[in-house]
C-alpha cells in the first residue's frame, strides 16, 4: 500500500473529508434508490406472476443495494462513482415511468 | 495515487464496519441467544413444571373457548385477536389483540385450566432478547429500521472484507499472536469471520429479507397500488383480508372451527387469528405449524366468523419466488433446527459476535498512538463504546436473569423490574470506562460480568431448589453455559490485566491504520 502511515487529522484537508460525506451519501440515497427503482419495475415486468414477481423483484433488491454502496467506493473518484449509478438509476427510472404508462399500477381487483 | 479496488474495499470494510458495530454486536449476541429462546423463557419461570399438554383437537378446542371469552370481555373491540395455543413445552395460551394499528399490542397470558393468569412469576423470558435483536427495546418502527439500516451496512462490510481479504484461504490458517498485538486481533478476526462465513452471510442477508416488505416496500407499490394485504392473499400466505362492514356481529364458537381445521392438516394447530371480533364481517384463521423443513410457511384454513363455515384452504407449497423468500425466513429463525443442529447455529453465532467484537478491537489497536502522545478523542470514543459494549452487554443479561431470580415473585410490574435491571447494569457498564483507564476499565466490566455469570447458579440453586444436578436437563445445561459464560469472560478479564502494554510498545509500528479513499 503507498499511503502507509496514517494521515494526521489535520493533514486531512476538508476537500477530502467533502469527498468521503458525497461518497457516503450517494452510496446510502443513490443505493437504495436503485434498489427501490429496480424493485417497482422488475415488479410490473418480470414475466411471473404478481405476487411471485414481487417477491422475486424484492429479494433481489437487497443485493442490488450493496453491490452499487461498493461501487460507489470502489470507483476512481466521485465524479465517476456518481456515473455509475446515475446511468442504472436513470435507465430504471425511464423503464419504470415506461412500464407504469404502458401497464398502469396494479389494479387491486 | 490511484488506490486499487482491494484499497478502497479495505477503507470501506473498516469504516463501515465500526460504525455500526457496537449496534450489531448486540444483534448478533441476542440473536444467538434466541436459538434458545423458548428454553430461556421455560428457566425463567422454574415453577412452570413440566406437564402433559393435551394437544387432541377437542383440547385444543377447549383452549380457544378459554381464549376467546376473556378477549370478548378485554378486548371487544379489537381489530384483531391473535391467540397462539399450548404445544408441548409451551402449556399456557399467549394473547394478543390489537386495537389500533398505532397503539402497541395488548397482551395477556392465560392458563387453559383455568381461565386465568397462571401461577408462574411474571416475566418476559428469552422473549425480551427475541425482541430486542430486531427492535433493540426501543418503539418498534424505529428500532426495526435502524437494525435494518445496520444490517445493511453489515452485509457491505462483510462482502467489502472478503473483496479485500487476498490470501483468504491461507491466512485461515494463521494464527500470529506473537507478534505485534495488532496483528493478533487482526489474525483473530479473520479466523472468526471466515471460519463460518457462510454462515454469517447467510444470516444477515436472510435477517434483512425477514423484513423485507418493510425496508422495501416499492414493488407492493408499483404491481399491488399498495394493497399489502392482496399480495400475502395472492401468494397464498393468509386468507383474503375481509374488510369490516361496520356492523356488529356475533362469533360463532370456535371450538368446532379449531376441530374441522385439526382435521385438514396433519401439522399442529399453532395460532388461532381471529379478524374484526365484533364486526359482523369476521373472520378466523387457523394457523399451523410449519410442516418440516425449511420455509417458513405456514398452513391455513379461513373461516367465515359469523357462521364458522370454511372459506379458504391455503394447505399447499407457495410458489418459487414467495417459497424462496419463506426459506430464507426459515434459515434465519431455524425452526427446523434439532438440538445437534441448534448447537451448531449457536456456536455459529458466537463466532459471529466474536467476529464484530475482534473487529471493533482491532479496529481501535491498530489506531493506539505512539507511547507518549495523548489518545485523540475519536480513540477515546472508540475504546469507550468497545468496552461498554463487547463487555457491558454480557454483563447486562446476566444482571436480567439473575433479578428473574432474585426478585420477589410477586413483585407489581415484575417484568419491566427485570428488563431495568438489564439496561441499569448496563449504563453503569458503560459508564465505567470513563473512570478508568482503558485497561482497567476492560478488566473491571469483564470481571464483573463474569462474577454476575457465576451468581446465576448460585441464585438459581438458592431461590429455587431446581439446581443443575437435579437432574432437569434444562437446568443442568443452563447451568452449564452460565459457568463456561463466566470462564470465558474471567479469562478475557485477566488476560486485560497482563503486561500486554510493554509487548505493544516493543513492537509495536507508527499506527498503519487503513489507506485513505481517492481523492476526488
Amino acid at each position: 500500500m503507498a499511503e502507509g502511515s496514517m494521515a494526521r487529522n489535520r493533514d486531512i484537508g476538508w476537500g477530502y473529508r467533502g469527498m468521503v460525506a458525497g461518497r457516503v451519501l450517494l452510496a446510502a440515497f443513490g443505493g437504495y434508490a436503485l434498489a427501490a427503482l429496480s424493485t417497482a419495475l422488475f415488479s410490473l415486468i418480470l414475466p411471473l406472476e404478481r405476487s411471485e414477481a414481487v417477491a422475486a423483484a424484492t429479494l433481489a433488491s437487497f443485493a442490488i443495494m450493496a453491490f452499487a454502496v461498493m461501487a460507489v467506493f470502489a470507483a476512481r473518484s466521485l465524479p465517476v462513482a456518481l456515473l455509475w449509478l446515475g446511468l442504472p438509476i436513470a435507465a430504471l427510472g425511464g423503464g419504470l415511468w415506461l412500464a407504469l404508462a404502458v401497464f398502469g399500477m396494479g389494479q387491486p381487483a | 495515487m490511484r488506490t486499487g479496488v482491494r484499497q478502497s474495499m479495505a477503507w470501506l470494510h473498516g469504516w463501515s464496519g465500526l460504525v455500526v458495530g457496537w449496534v450489531f454486536f448486540c444483534v448478533f449476541v441476542t440473536g444467538t441467544a434466541s436459538y434458545y429462546r423458548a428454553d430461556i423463557s421455560h428457566w425463567m419461570r422454574p415453577e412452570q413444571r413440566e406437564r402433559v399438554v393435551a394437544t387432541t383437537p377437542e383440547a385444543l378446542g377447549q383452549a380457544a373457548e378459554v381464549a376467546v371469552a376473556h378477549l370478548k370481555a378485554a378486548a371487544p373491540t379489537a381489530i384483531g385477536w391473535y391467540i397462539t395455543l399450548p404445544r408441548p413445552g409451551q402449556p399456557m395460551l399467549d394473547l394478543a389483540w390489537m386495537t389500533s394499528l398505532d397503539a402497541p399490542f395488548g397482551h395477556a397470558t392465560l392458563d387453559p385450566a383455568t381461565g386465568t393468569e397462571p401461577a408462574t412469576r411474571a416475566t418476559r423470558g428469552g422473549d425480551f432478547l427475541y425482541a430486542f435483536h430486531f427492535e433493540l427495546g426501543l418503539p418498534p418502527l424505529i428500532g426495526r429500521w435502524i437494525v435494518g439500516a445496520c444490517a445493511m451496512i453489515v452485509l457491505v462490510a462483510m462482502l467489502s472484507g472478503i473483496v479485500t481479504h487476498r490470501r483468504i484461504v491461507s491466512d485461515f490458517f494463521t494464527f500470529r499472536r506473537d507478534r505485534s498485538a495488532q496483528r493478533g486481533w487482526l489474525d483473530a478476526h479473520n479466523m472468526t469471520g471466515v471460519l463460518a462465513l457462510p454462515f454469517h452471510l447467510m444470516i444477515v442477508y436472510t435477517g434483512v429479507v425477514t423484513m423485507a416488505l418493510m425496508y422495501m416496500p416499492w414493488g407492493v407499490s408499483s404491481a399491488y397500488r399498495g394493497d399489502e394485504l392482496r399480495l400475502y392473499a395472492e401468494a397464498r400466505q393468509m386468507p383474503a383480508y375481509r374488510m369490516p362492514v361496520g356492523r356488529p356481529g356475533t362469533l360463532a364458537p370456535v371450538a368446532p372451527m379449531v376441530e374441522k381445521a385439526a382435521g385438514l392438516s396433519p401439522e399442529a394447530l399453532e395460532m388461532l387469528i381471529v379478524n374484526n371480533p365484533g364486526d359482523a364481517a369476521a373472520t378466523v384463521s387457523a394457523v399451523f405449524e410449519e410442516p418440516h423443513g425449511l420455509s417458513h410457511v405456514h398452513p391455513q384454513v379461513g373461516f367465515d366468523g359469523a357462521t364458522g363455515a370454511v372459506t379458504d384452504t391455503l394447505l399447499d407449497s407457495p410458489k418459487p419466488a414467495t417459497l424462496t423468500h419463506a426459506a430464507m425466513m426459515g434459515l434465519h429463525m431455524a425452526h427446523f433446527a434439532g438440538p445437534a443442529l441448534r448447537v451448531l447455529f449457536f456456536l455459529c453465532g458466537v463466532l459471529g459476535s466474536a467476529t464484530v467484537a475482534t473487529g471493533l478491537v482491532l479496529w481501535s489497536v491498530a489506531r493506539l498512538p505512539r507511547t507518549g502522545e495523548a489518545r485523540p478523542f475519536g480513540l477515546r470514543l472508540v475504546q469507550t463504546l468497545n468496552v461498554g459494549t463487547v463487555a457491558g452487554l454480557p454483563a447486562a443479561i446476566a444482571a436480567y436473569f439473575l433479578a428473574n431470580r432474585l426478585l420477589p415473585v410477586d413483585l407489581a410490574a415484575r417484568a419491566e423490574w427485570e428488563v431495568g435491571a438489564f439496561f441499569a447494569v448496563w449504563l453503569m457498564a458503560a459508564l465505567v470506562p470513563l473512570a478508568l483507564s482503558h485497561r482497567q476499565a476492560w478488566q473491571a466490566v469483564l470481571g464483573v460480568a463474569a462474577a454476575l455469570f457465576l451468581a446465576v447458579p448460585m441464585a438459581n440453586a438458592l431461590t429455587t431448589g431446581r439446581h443443575g444436578l437435579g437432574g432437569d436437563p434444562l437446568f443442568f445445561w443452563f447451568d452449564a453455559a452460565m459457568l463456561a459464560l463466566a470462564a470465558l469472560l474471567g479469562l478475557g478479564a485477566a488476560k486485560a490485566g497482563r503486561a500486554v502494554a510493554a509487548r505493544e510498545r516493543r513492537a509495536h509500528r507508527p499506527a498503519r491504520g487503513t489507506p485513505a479513499l481517492n481523492r476526488a
